[in-house]
């Protein structure tokens, strides 16, 4: 592992008022370079919140956010450009209906870098590749399983080569058959090297695959470390309440 | 028999039916013009200010509103003769298809900008998010991703209100543009026979049935493959 | 711009047309409460024919909606009023006018209760059935209930669809709102009192679009 690499996520001080709830307040946070850095907490601990506010799509209170040294907050960052660096996956895949797995990774690739129509194609079925989907490039999303569409939306993100990607509870709308799919291709991420903030309840996947484990709770984080020691030797009180209520 | 003979000579008289079929199918040239006209213009100008308001500008949006519940509140037979009756005395002059076309495309936008802009508000807000984190802008996520999403879904209620609002193409015969009706009420006068008035009526129902199983058609069979 | 005032908002063409015009609202009204009610029940009546066991009854229902749907009203209308008399018939513009209105008018009510009706699934008919239900106790107290609620905002809809389509009364002489605003103008030479109808129109009908809009939302969401 890379030590003393420059943070490829770091942000600092964030905070987040929807009206006159404050749901984060005041989150510190770096992420290394081909780590992967789980979040864990109860619902409303402000973690889809943490994800959302990385690119944007929370607008940020307060705080600063940097990827790959690029401040996220300033007037002359171009967001667009941004976001394309950070790819997200949503809990309710938010593939696009109306095209097939191919179209919905090659989207961004023509419209947004400009790639030739050929050379979208030939990054999109390598993305779609990766993730055990080539076969499945000209199926609509409809006709695929949960599984499969949450592998196409990561595909999507992946195609255009992001500095980090941002997981948001992407199993939780799967049958539990489905889970182990979707959870191989980011172990196949994570051994690949791509950076990762994850947002899961999936306990095991985090033993074996994350550098540290986050907890939050209010809107701060509690507690972090790596997974060995948060799940069987968590410091708070509040920690060990809680992933003792997940274990049951 | 008698009768039915008598019945045959009113409404379905061969010899008026020869001498007048010519000016009926004029008619129907007339009215497909026209209804083609008001087709395009209409949802091409509700497209558009259904996407002029997605920008959410708060006059212009207002504008949108009440240019739109005005014109699906009035009936078209009112705005025709304002139109017709009230521009020459303002020094404007419009001849009469002009009029129609003009009256029944504001109608059909009004309408068509409000169903457009239903498809656009029930696209989930999650594929405006997923299109935005690749980096797409507001205009490509518009174009590429909720637009084509958001005219699937309007095309069934957008097929059956355009139907609609193209059969008000026969109100043009109230300020004598020569459609369907215009000539045959003129044959009717005419000829004093009834024949005329059912030639007409066949020419609606041959032109307009096609459309309106097909308005069917799409409501039963378009329906969106839900993810 | 004074043209305009002059030509579209005289006050004082529009005082002298104030009485005429509000007979002819009253007429308006008279045609309303006379066809919306007919056209409610006749749209049941040919939805419910349409939902017949028999394929030939089914088929010739929906023949019926469609071929009214087909048809523009104006042409219904001039058909019965200038057409019937050929045979002998002389109906009155108000009856000529309720005749091609309820035939006009019941066919779209038709089709709206029967998308509301297929919107209820099989289930509804199904859960009923086994419990006892005859199939038209099933229709009135479990399925139309929920069909209606589905499609009001399309019932509504077509409600105010009605309702301009009074107007066209105008064209067989019936002295209803636009006719007596035409005529006032056709007298003044002045739009103003066009412009007058126009405004009880929107009086009318706004606050209903208005509801519309908000009832699409709400089933949409």
């Amino acid at each position: 592992m890379t030590t003393g690499a420059l943070p490829i996520l770091e942000i600092r001080g964030l905070r987040k008022r929807f009206h006159d709830v404050e749901v984060l307040r005041g989150i510190d946070l770096v992420v290394l370079p081909q780590q992967l850095v789980f979040v864990i907490g109860p619902s409303g601990s402000g973690k889809s919140t943490l994800l959302r506010c990385c690119n944007r799509l929370e607008e940020p209170s307060a705080g600063s956010i940097r990827v790959a040294g690029v401040d996220v907050m300033a007037r002359s960052t171009d967001i667009n450009a941004m976001r394309r660096q950070i790819g997200m996956v949503f809990q309710s895949f938010n593939l696009y209906p109306h095209m097939t797995a191919l179209r919905n990774v090659t989207l961004a690739l023509a419209k947004v870098l400009g790639k030739p129509r050929a050379e979208a194609e030939r990054i999109g079925m390598a993305a779609l590749d990766r993730v055990g989907l080539a076969d499945k490039a000209r199926s609509y999303p409809g006709e695929l399983s949960g599984g499969q569409q949450q592998r196409v939306a990561i595909a999507r993100a992946l195609a255009l080569e992001p500095k980090v990607m941002l997981f948001d509870e992407p199993t939780s709308a799967l049958d539990p058959e489905l889970v182990g799919s979707v959870l191989n291709v980011m172990r196949e991420l994570k051994r690949g090297g791509m950076t990762m903030l994850v947002v899961s309840h999936e306990m095991r996947f985090a033993r074996d695959a994350a550098d540290r484990v986050i907890f939050m709770d209010h809107g701060v984080i509690v507690e972090e470390g790596p997974p060995q020691q948060m799940f069987s030797a968590p410091s708070e009180a509040r920690t060990r309440a809680f992933i003792a209520e997940l274990a049951r | 028999m008698e009768s039915w003979s008598r019945f045959l000579d009113t409404f379905f008289n061969w010899e008026v039916i020869e001498r007048y079929f010519p000016a009926i199918m004029k008619g129907v040239v007339v009215t497909i013009e026209i209804a083609a006209a008001v087709v395009v213009t209409g949802t091409l100008l509700g497209l558009a200010l259904a996407i002029m308001r997605t920008f959410r500008l708060l006059a212009v949006n207002a504008l949108i509103v009440v240019f739109v519940d005005i014109f699906r509140a009035l009936p078209p037979l009112v705005l025709v003769l304002l139109v017709y009756f009230g521009l020459p005395n303002i020094g404007i002059n419009l001849p009469s298809f002009a009029v129609l076309w003009l009256v029944l495309a504001l109608v059909l936008a009004a309408f068509a900008e409000e169903i457009f802009w239903a498809g656009i508000l029930s696209i989930p807000k999650g594929q405006w998010e997923a299109a935005r984190c690749t980096g797409l802008g507001f205009l490509g996520t518009l174009t590429y991703v909720v637009l084509p999403q958001a005219i699937r879904l309007t095309v069934p209620p957008l097929t059956n209100r355009t139907i609609a609002i193209t059969k008000n193409t026969a109100l043009g015969t109230v300020i004598g543009v020569g459609e369907i009706l215009n000539q045959a009420t003129t044959a009717q006068s005419f000829s004093g026979n009834a024949t005329p008035l059912m030639m007409g009526a066949i020419a609606y129902v041959i032109l307009f049935i096609p459309v309106v199983v097909l308005g069917r058609f799409l409501e039963t069979r378009f329906t969106w493959r839900r993810v | 711009m004074e043209a305009i005032v002059q030509q579209f908002f005289n006050l004082a063409i529009m005082e002298r047309a104030l009485p005429l015009i509000l007979s002819g609202l009253e007429q308006t009204i008279v045609i309303c409460l006379l066809v919306i009610p007919l056209g409610l029940i006749g749209g049941l009546a040919f939805a419910i024919i349409s939902l017949s066991r028999l394929r030939t009854v089914r088929w010739a229902a929906i023949a019926g909606i469609d071929f009214f749907r087909a048809i523009p009203p104006l042409v219904l209308l001039i058909f019965i009023y200038a057409g019937l008399p050929f045979a002998g018939l002389r109906p009155s513009p108000m009856l000529a006018v309720a005749i091609a209105f309820f035939l006009n008018t019941s066919s779209y009510y038709g089709e709206i209760y029967r998308a509301g009706i297929e919107s209820v699934g099989q289930g509804q008919w199904d859960a009923a059935r086994s419990t006892g239900l005859y199939g038209y106790q099933t229709l009135a107290y479990v399925v139309l209930p929920q069909a209606v609620r589905n499609v009001l905002p399309d019932l509504v809809s077509n409600t105010v669809e009605v309702v301009k389509l009074t107007s066209i009364a105008s064209v067989v002489a019936l002295p209803e709102l636009l006719y007596s605003a035409d005529m006032a103008r056709s007298v003044t030479f002045n739009s103003s009192p066009i412009v007058l109808a126009a405004a009880i129109y929107l009086v009318m009908l706004w606050p209903i679009v208005r509801l519309i809009s908000r009832l699409e939302r709400r089933v949409a969401a």
